[in-house]
């Protein structure tokens, strides 16, 4: 035994019949998208789309109903480090694969051409164009398609997390309110705005996470088309929030207020990136990764943001803000602090936050571009470490080392450092989704907001090696 | 100085760690058989279930050892030599010390049954037991556990999460009867039943029946009842693992005899943790603790006695905690099963749901609070810790009793019901009514 200890995997206990069932209908509307992607019929390819998502969430929810709802009510985490699908088995990675592939295709290979065709997505697309007629008063994009799964994921997998974790009142509400915040603020207000000819607005999105609100070409096109009210209130709101409200949140609420209550991305990845939590790497080295990435990206969002007002001020000299021609076809014809945020855009905003961020959800954990990459995080996670009432408290010496707040912690914390020592675990990364509370064996952690005075202290009942345990 | 601690279980480590701490120069040796690396003991049923991987048992990095200093050993030791001060190895190494710690832990007890020997029989203590669990309970439908204890309970989960049926042989007439009142372990039974384990109370185990094969395929219990069954899980408590310490000629009774400091009878050696039984034990505490938290207690006070800082162990109000399958337990302060005379036992219990308090206090006027216990329901040590202490009165305790709790947020509260409960029971003591917790106030 180096790093592992030998234990020989056991045969894991056979699955009800019941889902099995249910499981097969899953798979066969999965599959009912292959016909609704590459049918030539549009008639035919709209049908199936329809069956297949009826089938994929009914079949999910009804899954989700008779796994963890023939159980007592409680903390369900049997087997979880010995299926395939959720220890980085040959499931795992197939489901990475097929997640990575969507978006790469979604991002690079579906975009309009002249005739409207969609790429590979094209089918699929169209095949949405009735709802989103409904809905928004245009054709379905590839966006809509993605917006439409996106949400469709959170509700889905929403529903399976209120069954799995029913007997905590903490993850009930907070899973509500990621798929109301969804719903809501990400799926339907935006698309009521694009109905009313209104700008396209998230009102549940914040620069830095979602940088170009506060350039300079997103405020003037908010000013302009969202007209005189909702486009100066649109842009009120983004700054606002960005600049006063999340510090004031961030204080009394911790990050948690944004990052598993509200936030989009933390909203799939607390949902349908549930099965996947205890996949982030919990040791030292990781850690430093972290820390060594997410600041860094703050920096260079900031940076391109100030370039870019400071470019439309004219504070910048020209060549800044002159289109050059380059041999790298992304940046051709762009100025150089253009080409600044267009690589931010690709690197960070597509590559890092979609391609990395959900379509590795199987093999690094669902919560790998919030901990990596999001600039939103980082900002949220300085306040929260030096400028907050939050902590997680460890009830007195009550901990016995067991291991299972590290593990199912998503941003990769080893809670048990903190908790073995008695120490209150005060992290810029911890987004505050409570699993560890709610697996906790002993009643030893608690999320609250407390007083700064004292917010370190660790409990005078467990003598805390001073012992230089993280770096 | 030149330590050597036999046993890398929470004692040996938590020696270690402080000893690090009082004498950085101080060179370290951890001698371990069970695994090179400490692990949680109280985890191995996490792994088995698949919620943590193996490695996953390590509360520490295995960077962590060699920048503290640690060196680890694993290996057997075969022999100590008090006189030559030394420890013999099985890979034939001698390790000479200045100064000795023995925390060898315990051993599974058993009770020299018919048929304990037979393959599928097993008690589940350390890292060997659980591979072994793992190895022998593939293919099994039907599984016994004798014993209604904290492991008992544990084999059981384990079991039902491989979707073994289980039976369960305990022999009081309720749920870990030596430790829990009635009402406790009528919850806990409620637990069992609805993870389908079949509970037989006042049942104990008469033999183990084998197979041509040798491998256990059925018990027979007092009452004469045969139980077809491929495993079986002993359960019936652990004894302190002196063999080592008797071979050496350290004085022992059930455990190793410590003193106050927890020094042994011979000098340079301590002895501390589960194998260790105090001479002398302080007022109502028993002579040998086989908890992870006296281990830890224990293993630091040894550290400052090994140092030369001795100060005499005291463990401070009692605690303890369990999950019973989903059913959550805290214990501060005393709670006999059976309550002793001049003692008042409140108890209050949600009509429907599982949640559960008992506070005992002393039948006089001042009705100072001895002891609690919760199931369902989270406390705050710190604050009972103070109560217990300071001998608070059972009516202060009870208006103040929303300070005391440590249910995550948006969980209903109780302490209305409770106090309004207590009135009922207890008319001769007002309570001033609880405060209530405001939505920006702390504790």
């Amino acid at each position: 035994m180096n790093s592992t200890l030998p234990l020989p995997t056991p045969p894991l206990p056979t699955v009800p019949a019941t889902e099995k069932i249910l499981l097969t209908i899953i798979g066969l509307g999965l599959l009912a998208l292959l016909p609704a992607a590459f049918a030539a019929d549009p008639w035919q390819a709209r049908v199936s789309l329809y069956v297949a998502l009826a089938l994929v969430s009914g079949g999910t929810l009804l899954w989700a109903a008779r796994k963890f709802g023939s159980h007592p009510a409680g903390v369900q985490q049997d087997n979880l480090w010995l299926r395939a699908s959720t220890s980085r088995g040959n499931v795992a990675w197939l489901t990475a694969v097929v997640l990575t592939g969507f978006y790469v295709v979604l991002y690079w290979f579906s975009s309009p051409d002249e005739q409207g065709n969609f790429g590979l997505l094209n089918n699929l697309i169209h095949a949405l164009d009735p709802f989103s007629q409904a809905l928004r008063q245009r054709p379905a994009d590839q966006w809509f398609l993605y917006g439409t799964f996106y949400t469709l994921a959170i509700l889905v997998m929403g529903g399976r997390a209120l069954w799995k974790y029913r007997h905590s009142p903490y993850q009930r509400i907070r899973t509500v309110s990621v798929m109301f915040f969804q719903l809501g603020f990400a799926y339907l207000l935006p698309s009521l705005l694009l109905a009313f000819q209104r700008p396209e607005y998230y009102f549940s999105y914040f620069w830095p996470l979602k940088y170009d609100y506060l350039f300079p070409g997103t405020v003037s096109y908010l000013l302009k088309d969202g007209g005189p009210g909702l486009g100066v209130f649109m842009v009120f709101w983004g700054a606002v929030i960005s600049f006063v409200g999340t510090p004031v949140l961030t204080y009394f609420f911790g990050k948690r207020w944004y990052c598993s209550w509200v936030c989009g991305c933390g909203g799939l990845a607390e949902t349908a990136g549930d099965p996947y939590r205890h996949l982030s790497d919990k040791s030292r080295e990781a850690w430093r990764w972290e820390v060594r990435l997410i600041y860094p990206i703050l920096g260079l969002i900031v940076l391109v943001t100030a370039l870019l007002w400071l470019g439309v001020s004219g504070l910048l000299p020209a060549w800044a803000t002159t289109p050059q021609a380059s041999s790298i076809g992304l940046f051709n014809n762009l100025s150089p602090v253009d080409a600044l945020s267009k690589f931010y855009g690709f690197a960070i905003g597509a590559v890092f936050s979609g391609v990395v961020g959900v379509g590795f959800y199987p093999l690094l954990g669902n919560r790998v571009w919030c901990r990596f990459g999001c600039p939103m995080a980082a900002y949220l996670g300085l306040l929260q470490k030096h400028f907050s009432r939050f902590r997680i408290t460890t009830n007195g010496a009550q901990c016995i080392s067991c291991g299972n707040c590290s593990n199912i912690c998503e941003m990769g914390i080893d809670v048990k450092q903190y908790a073995q020592r008695g120490e209150p675990i005060i992290r810029a990364s911890c987004v505050g989704c409570g699993l560890c509370s709610t697996v906790c064996p002993r009643g030893v952690l608690n999320l609250e907001n407390g007083p700064r005075e004292g917010r370190y202290q660790a409990s005078p009942l467990i003598s805390a090696e001073s012992l230089r345990i993280l770096s | 100085m030149n330590l050597v601690i036999i046993g890398n279980g929470i004692t040996g480590v938590t020696c270690a760690l402080t000893v690090r701490q009082l004498r950085p120069d101080a060179r370290i040796t951890l001698i371990s058989e069970e695994s090179p690396y400490h692990i949680s003991r109280p985890a191995l049923m996490y792994a088995y279930m698949g919620h943590l991987r193996p490695q996953d048992l390590k509360p520490y990095g295995d960077w962590f050892w060699a920048e503290n200093r640690l060196e680890l050993v694993h290996a057997t030791v075969t022999g100590l030599d008090t006189a030559q001060q030394q420890v013999e190895l099985s890979t034939g190494l001698a390790l000479p010390y200045d100064k000795l710690l023995v925390a060898t832990g315990s051993v599974s007890r058993v009770h020299n049954w018919p048929g304990q020997d037979l393959a599928g029989v097993q008690g589940l203590y350390g890292l060997a037991d659980l591979e072994r669990m793992h190895r022998e309970t593939h293919a099994v439908h039907q599984a016994v556990v004798v014993g209604g204890g904290l492991i008992g309970i544990e084999l059981a989960e384990m079991l039902r999460s491989r979707g073994i049926a289980v039976t369960m042989l305990v022999r009081d007439a309720h749920y870990w009867g030596s430790v829990l009142p009635p009402e406790e372990a009528a919850l806990v039974n409620r637990q069992l039943q609805a993870h389908g384990v079949t509970v037989q109370y006042g049942t104990e185990l008469a033999e183990i029946i084998g197979d041509e094969a040798g491998r256990a395929r059925a018990v027979r219990t007092s009452q004469g009842e045969e139980i077809p069954c491929q495993w079986v899980g002993l359960a019936i408590g652990v004894t302190p693992n002196i063999g080592l310490a008797q071979a050496a000629g350290l004085e022992t009774d059930r455990g190793i005899l410590v003193d106050e400091q927890l020094q042994t009878s011979q000098a340079h050696v301590f002895a501390a943790g589960d194998c260790a039984q105090h001479r002398q034990p302080g007022p109502e505490e028993v002579p040998i603790e086989q908890l992870w938290y006296t281990g830890r207690q224990q293993g630091e006070t040894v550290a400052y006695a090994i140092c030369g800082q001795p100060r005499p162990y005291q463990r401070g109000p009692w605690f303890n905690s369990a999950k019973f399958f989903q059913l959550e337990y805290q214990t501060y302060g005393r709670v006999p099963a059976r309550l002793p005379a001049g003692i008042h036992s409140f108890y209050w219990q949600h009509p429907t749901e599982q949640h559960l308090l008992r506070i005992n206090f002393q039948a006089d006027a001042h009705g100072a609070v001895m002891g609690m216990n919760t199931m369902g329901i989270r406390q705050r040590h710190d604050v009972w810790d103070q109560w217990l202490r300071t001998a608070t009165p059972i009516t202060q305790v009870l208006s103040a009793l929303g300070t005391a709790n440590f249910d995550p947020e948006f969980f209903r509260r109780h302490e209305a019901a409770i106090v309004g409960e207590f009135a009922r029971q207890f008319p001769q003591y007002p309570v001033a009514p609880p405060r209530r917790k405001g939505i920006f106030s702390f504790r």
